[in-house]
Formats: structure tokens, C-alpha cells, sequence
């Protein structure tokens, strides 16, 4: 598996890195989402919003970004991935409107709080669900005759996606048990980290589920986890994982502020190395390799002198959003 | 082959239902979101609380429609890939590029510092807020250059190469591509429309409170700089739509003869059809009432001008005339009627009667969404009239939809109609019931003053919240934050 650094390449580790970004930075406010039933009403709530309310816009722009990259670089893979997937993206995007508009809705009628606080979880689950989903199908293969999507509307539908769905969910329970830990107080703290704790037990047990799936999906994924000696190089993967998972549980114990985070982030980064490991130099397995679906090398290199110098301004005003916000929630904002 | 056309015909009403429905939101929020960057302004330079005031009202109403314009904004993204698969391959190389721009550009700038804008007042000071209430306001105007660059170029295409796979490829330079013919007119012609939209929501939620209370300075002061910018910029937008109109004549004339009406051929001066019942069959115009050569005079500044009609098109090249005749008749009706309120307006000054003239007050709260029908009018009949093609004169809609089966795409409309009615329907009541609250000194937020009743630097927020009827008068300083 020899990478030769040309456009495409450049150009697929951009798109991964933004879909590493959105899932990482997403994944936290849906994980908040998805456990926000289990917080108590009234402060805990209030304050497992707030923690994500000035920032859940920004992270939600990676996806458009990993979207409409892979729209701008790979057209191809675009046009036949959102087709095979069209009920999961479909209802993902319905998902994100019901857990987008939540945080504005909910200050605003408090006689329907409850209603909204539901809005908020559950189009937080259908929006993790259906991503998870959406993997799930991309990994398990794509039918693709000449330039555009040539199966069913329910081919995604699989046990294996079902595992990847619910592996994102509890994945991203993780990321959002972890990151309220650093930034709430009280009851809810403990609260935190008590499910990070359990989040971080379910979550080690479907990556181990999903991993040991995986391979026997394609001949080549089986070859690039188990062929000798390359298995010496990729096998660290899962090693490193398992030291994190360790060291995740031993942080979260000992009640650290910032390291369970930290760790999770380092556990979906090792995810995402093995799925790069399994798929390149494909973007749809199996169908289409980086190099058929790129777009034509103008629109690659017009592109790539505009997110060399926008990234890093936009990477440095995220990271100052952040600043500002920093420290523990307390429950009010502007409303 | 039935399926075939009917999943097409779906997914075209689920394109068209789902961009009106998210086009209100920016078109609302470009304008607001300048109008707030004047109001921190002002208040930043003159320190009167007035404006902080007004800035903190409009502020709550403008983090609805927004987050309402992300999430219905993130659908338009997708639906590229999910409905218009062929679309995406066969032109991606070209528009791709210019939509990650934007995305690059405009959403992370809004999205990044929208959270300032809305928490971020004690956190980080008034100066860096409002630099962070610039940068919003920045980011909407930088999304609509990228995305009315992206439709321009498919209404007016120029730039490009075709591969021998029949894909629009982009030529050698960007810059044909991006500033296309027909850009710089459909740019400023949006823009000022969203600045129109947004003056004559805020002029009719002043006419509003000035009918209750017509001494609330508050009301008094958005209901003045609303009918200032009818008054200056509705005449701009008519020039601005003639120009446009022009320009659409040279480049896309079946349009033109669409909203027109005209379906023969005019070679001595085009009459100016007032009404008229197009009839695509018969290629007529029923019951058509007219005043002679004033189309010509518009279009050529010449009475006896010759006028091609979609006599000179091919049927299969002509776009659909009687949604675009009559959605362009609103339009422009509505833009005459805002010129008249703005005329009003002046007359009202002149005669010293802004804040006293109920008649004017009740035409200002009829007009206020106005903005938004003729906005919407606006883009139906340029839309429509690209038809039947989705990239002007070279990629047919036809052509262009993906490889769906008519119930999958049944199913998600319908989901669509239902999500959009229902949570956007009660977004707008939300706005609404904003609105309704009058402005006051010390303004606060909605949900905390109705949890918890608010009292700052000794003014009670009651009944009546302004100091007294004496134009001018401001609120004592301190009054807020």
C-alpha cells in the first residue's frame, strides 16, 4: 500500500481530516444529545446545553465541509454514496434540523421544555444512528455501473451497518460524557463521569465488535490487517487503542479533568487510522479508488490554495471561540 | 418510464419546496445581521443604551431565523448529492469548488463567531464583540457571493470545457467561471432584497408598537431607520431589477419572454402585458390587457424596438410561462408598493407626522412580509424560467436527478413537508411572539424576564417603559448590561 503524494492523495486527507473533525467535534454535542435524558431537569440540563450552545454551529460545519469537500474534490464519490445511502442521509439531515433548532426553541417556551429537551435527544440519536450507518454501508461495498449508483434503496440495510450505527452512538457518548466532565459542576459532574465510565466500557466493546467484523467484509481488508509483514506495522493500531482504553478508565477513576477527553479524542483518531488502513486507496470499496472519482485537477489545485490559507485562520478562530468559552458552564447565556 | 418521470417531478418539488423554505432564513438574516452590526455600532459610538437596547431585541430574533437557516441550509448542501446525483458528477468540477469556498469562507466565519455574538458580551467586551458582530454579518454577505456565483454560473455558464464524457470541466482561469455574466446583477439584486426584507420586518414590528404606544422611543427609532432604508433603497432595487432585467434579456431571452408573456414576436414595439392568462398549449396569451410598446421601452429604451417571443424557441427549450409571468408580476408589484411606503415615509417626515399616522403605521405592519413573498417571487421566476435546464443551455433538469426509485423520494419529501411546516412553523411563532413584546430599556431576553422579572440600575421594566413622550429623550446610560 504505497502512498505517492500527488493531488488526490493531498486532497483525501483533507476530506479526512474534516470528516475526522465533524465526527470528533459533532460527535460530542450528539453524544450530550443522546445522554441529555439522563441529566435531571432544570440546572443539570441547563448546564449540559450550555456547554456545547456557543460552539454545536461551528462543529456542525465540519460535516458541511467534509460534505461539500467531498462534493468539490471527489464529485463521483458524491453522487454515488448519497444516493445508496438516501434514507440514512436523508434522515440524518432531519435528525440535525430536530437537535439544531432544540437549542434555540427550548429557552424560548418553557412550558414545552420537555418537548424540545426530546427533540434534542432524539434527533441527536437519529443524526449519530444514521451517520453510523452510513459507514456501515460504505464499508460493506457499493454497486456502481458506469458513473452512478446501481442498487437498491435499501441496500444499505444490514446487520453490519446496524453495528456501525450503534457503535457511532455509543462512540459518541463517550465524547459527550468525557467532554461534560470538563466543563460542568455539581451533580452533573459526577453524573459525567460515571457515564464516561460506562460509555467508555460499551464503546471499547463494539470497536472491538466492528473491528473484528470488518475484515471478513472484503479480501482486502482481510490482507492489509493480517498479511505478514505489513501486520507488523498495523497491528500498533489496536495495541495503541488498548493502552488508551487503559489509561482512558484509570483517568476517568481518578476523576482527571481534561485527560478522559483527551483520551476519547485519541481513541476515535486510532479509529479513524483503521479505517483509512482498510479502505485506501478507495473511496467507495470495492467500486472507486480516490484517482476515479477525483475531480479535474484545476478545481483540485484552485481549492487547495484556498483551505492552505483559510484552514489555518479558521483553526485559529475556532480555537479562540473555544478560549473564550473556556471553564466550567455556568447556567446562563444570553437568553 | 412512469416512475422514471415521476421521481424527477418529486424531487424537483423537493428541491423547490425545501430552498423557498431555507431562502427565507438567509434573506432574512443577511439583512439582520448588518442592521445589528449598525445598531452595536451606534451604540458603541454614541453610547446612548437606545441602541444596545434595540441590539439585544433583535438579537434574540435573529439566533432563531439563523439556527433555522443552518439547519435548513445543511439539507441544500446535501441535496446535490442526494437528488441530483447526475448533476453533481456532470458539473461538480466547476460548482464544487466555488461551494467549498463558501464553506471555507462564510460558514465557519458565521458559525465561529455566531457564538461570541449571542454569549459572548461579558466574556469578551464590548469592542471584540462587536468585532465579533462583524464578522457575522461579513460571513452572510460572503455566502451570498459564493452561492449567487454558483447559480449565476448555472443560469449564465461561461468558463468551461466539456470532457468527452459529456462533464463540465472548469477552463483555465476561475475568474470567467466566478464572475459570470449575470453575477454582479443577481448579487446586488439579492442583497439589497434581503436589506429590503429585513427593513420592512423591522418598520412593521416598530409601526406595530407605535400603534400601542406610539411615545415608545425604542419603536420610534426602528420604525425611522426601517422607512429611511425603504425610502433610499427601494428605488435602488428598481434600478437595480431593471438592470438585472436587461442583462437576463441578453443572456437567457426565453426568460425574459416568459415574464413577459410574450409568446409571438413583436418586430414594431412589445406591449407591456398588465395581465393576461398564458396558455403554454395554444402558445397564447389569454384575456391579455396591455399598453402598447412600454415592454420595448422598457427592454430597448426604444417604443418601436423589435421584440423576439417564444415563437423563435424551440417548444422544448421554453420554460414554463405561466408561473414565471405571474411570479414575476409580484415582484414587481410588490417592489412599487415598497417604493410607495418609502415615499410615504418622507412625506410623513416632511409633514412631521412619522411617529402620529396610524393609516401609515397599519400599511407598514401589512407590508411586512412583503420582503419575503417578493423574494420568493424573485427566485421562482428566476428558477423556473432556467428551465428546462439545470445548467443554462447545456445540462437538461431531465438529465440531471439521481437514480432513485419514486417512492424513496416520496417518502422524503413528505417527510421534508412535514418537518418544515411543523418546527419552522413554530420557529415563526416564536419570532413572532418576539416581536410582539415591546422594546424597553434594560432589554433583556424572553426567558428570563419571564422566569424572573429584572430590574437594572433602578428602572422597573413596566407597562410603560420610556421615560417620557419628548422626541430625543434618551435613556438614562447605564440602563443596560
Amino acid at each position: 500500500m504505497a502512498v505517492n503524494v500527488d493531488l488526490t492523495t493531498i486532497w483525501a486527507f483533507i476530506i479526512a481530516f474534516a470528516v475526522f473533525m465533524y465526527v470528533v467535534m459533532d460527535g460530542f454535542d450528539l453524544g450530550i444529545g443522546i445522554l441529555f435524558p439522563t441529566f435531571r431537569r432544570g440546572d443539570e440540563r441547563s448546564q449540559a446545553m450550555n456547554a456545547i450552545a456557543p460552539v454545536w454551529d461551528g462543529n456542525e460545519t465540519w460535516l458541511v465541509l467534509g460534505g461539500g469537500g467531498l462534493f468539490a474534490a471527489f464529485p463521483l464519490a458524491y453522487a454515488v454514496i448519497l444516493p445508496a445511502t438516501y434514507p440514512l442521509a436523508i434522515a440524518m439531515l432531519l435528525g440535525l434540523i430536530f437537535r439544531g433548532v432544540a437549542f434555540e426553541f427550548r429557552w424560548r417556551d418553557p412550558r414545552h421544555e420537555l418537548f424540545w429537551d426530546f427533540a434534542f435527544f432524539f434527533g441527536s440519536l437519529i443524526a449519530a444512528m444514521t451517520q453510523g450507518m452510513i459507514l456501515g454501508a460504505l464499508l460493506q461495498g457499493i454497486a456502481v455501473e458506469g458513473r452512478s449508483y446501481a442498487g437498491g434503496w435499501l441496500d444499505w440495510l444490514s446487520p453490519y451497518s446496524l453495528l456501525t450505527g450503534i457503535g457511532v452512538v455509543i462512540g459518541y457518548t463517550l465524547l459527550g460524557a468525557s467532554f461534560l466532565a470538563m466543563k460542568v459542576t455539581g451533580r452533573a459532574e459526577e453524573h459525567a463521569y460515571r457515564l464516561a465510565h460506562k460509555a467508555g466500557i460499551a464503546t471499547l466493546a463494539l470497536l472491538t465488535a466492528v473491528s473484528l467484523a470488518t475484515p471478513f467484509l472484503f479480501r482486502q481488508y482481510w490482507d492489509r490487517w493480517f498479511e505478514w509483514p505489513s501486520v507488523l506495522i498495523v497491528a500498533q493500531v489496536p495495541l495503541l487503542s488498548a493502552i488508551l482504553f487503559f489509561a482512558l478508565f484509570r483517568s476517568i477513576a481518578k476523576r482527571r479533568r481534561y485527560r478522559p477527553f483527551l483520551l476519547s479524542l485519541g481513541v476515535f483518531a486510532l479509529g479513524m487510522a483503521g479505517l483509512g488502513i482498510s479502505m485506501w486507496p478507495y473511496v467507495v470499496p470495492g467500486a472507486l479508488t480516490i484517482w476515479d472519482a477525483a475531480a479535474p485537477e484545476r478545481s483540485q489545485v484552485f481549492m487547495l490554495v484556498g483551505v492552505a490559507i483559510i484552514m489555518p485562520i479558521i483553526l485559529a478562530y475556532t480555537a479562540w471561540a473555544y478560549w473564550v468559552f473556556r471553564g466550567k458552564v455556568a447556567e446562563e447565556g444570553y437568553h | 418510464m412512469l416512475t422514471d418521470v415521476t421521481a424527477l417531478t418529486l424531487a424537483r418539488v423537493q428541491f423547490a419546496f425545501t430552498v423557498s423554505f431555507h431562502f427565507i432564513f438567509p434573506a432574512f438574516s443577511i439583512g439582520l445581521a448588518s442592521y445589528l452590526a449598525v445598531l452595536e455600532g451606534l451604540w458603541l459610538k454614541t453610547g446612548k443604551s437606545l441602541y444596545l437596547d434595540l441590539f439585544k431585541y433583535w438579537l434574540k430574533i435573529f439566533a432563531i431565523a439563523f439556527a433555522m437557516g443552518v439547519v435548513s441550509g445543511i439539507v441544500m448542501s446535501y441535496q446535490f448529492g442526494t437528488n441530483w446525483a447526475v448533476f453533481s458528477d456532470k458539473a461538480g468540477g466547476v460548482i464544487g469548488p466555488l461551494m467549498a469556498y463558501e464553506v471555507l469562507t462564510a460558514f465557519f466565519l458565521e458559525a465561529g463567531f455566531l457564538g461570541v455574538m449571542l454569549f459572548g458580551m461579558k466574556k469578551v467586551g464590548p469592542r471584540l464583540h462587536y468585532a465579533a458582530t462583524l464578522m457575522v454579518a461579513l460571513g452572510t454577505f460572503i455566502s451570498a457571493f459564493w452561492i449567487l456565483s454558483v447559480n449565476s454560473w448555472m443560469q449564465t455558464p461561461q468558463g468551461y470545457v466539456v470532457s468527452p464524457d459529456g462533464r463540465l470541466l472548469p477552463g483555465p482561469s476561475w475568474l470567467p467561471i466566478i464572475f459570470n455574466p449575470s453575477f454582479p446583477y443577481r448579487l446586488v439584486h439579492t442583497v439589497i432584497a434581503a436589506y429590503l426584507t429585513t427593513a420592512f420586518v423591522v418598520g412593521a414590528v416598530g409601526a406595530w408598537h407605535l400603534l400601542q404606544d406610539r411615545a415608545n422611543l425604542h419603536a420610534r427609532k426602528m420604525f425611522s431607520m426601517a422607512m429611511w432604508m425603504a425610502a433610499l433603497v427601494a428605488p435602488v432595487q428598481i434600478l437595480a431589477g431593471d438592470m438585472h432585467g436587461l442583462n437576463t434579456l441578453e443572456h437567457q431571452p426565453a426568460k425574459v419572454m416568459a415574464m413577459e408573456g410574450h409568446y409571438q414576436s413583436h418586430p414594431d414595439g412589445a406591449p407591456l402585458y398588465l395581465f393576461g392568462i398564458p396558455d403554454d398549449a395554444k402558445q397564447q396569451l389569454d384575456y391579455a390587457v396591455g399598453i402598447p410598446k412600454v415592454s420595448s421601452l422598457i427592454l430597448k429604451h426604444d417604443p418601436n424596438a423589435p421584440l423576439a417571443g417564444l415563437d423563435t424557441i424551440p417548444r422544448d427549450r421554453q420554460p414554463p410561462v405561466k408561473i414565471v409571468f405571474w411570479s414575476f408580476r409580484i415582484m414587481v408589484g410588490l417592489g412599487f408598493l415598497m417604493l410607495g411606503l418609502g415615499l410615504w415615509s418622507l412625506l410623513a417626515r416632511w409633514r412631521k407626522r412619522l411617529y402620529d399616522w396610524p393609516m401609515l403605521h397599519r400599511a407598514a405592519l401589512l407590508m411586512g412580509p412583503s420582503g419575503f413573498i417578493a423574494v420568493i417571487a424573485g427566485w421562482i421566476t428566476t428558477e423556473v424560467g432556467r428551465q428546462p435546464f439545470t445548467v443554462y443551455g447545456i445540462l437538461r433538469t431531465a438529465q440531471s436527478a439521481s437514480p432513485l426509485a419514486a417512492p424513496a423520494v416520496a417518502a422524503s419529501l413528505a417527510a421534508f413537508v412535514l418537518v418544515y411546516f411543523a418546527l419552522f412553523g413554530i420557529g415563526t411563532w416564536y419570532i413572532l411572539r418576539l416581536m410582539s413584546h415591546p422594546p424597553h430599556v434594560g432589554e433583556r431576553g424572553v426567558a428570563s424576564t419571564e422566569r424572573a422579572p429584572i430590574r437594572t440600575a433602578g428602572i422597573t421594566p413596566g407597562p410603560t417603559q420610556n421615560p417620557g413622550p419628548e422626541v430625543g429623550r434618551e435613556p438614562l446610560p447605564g440602563a443596560a448590561e
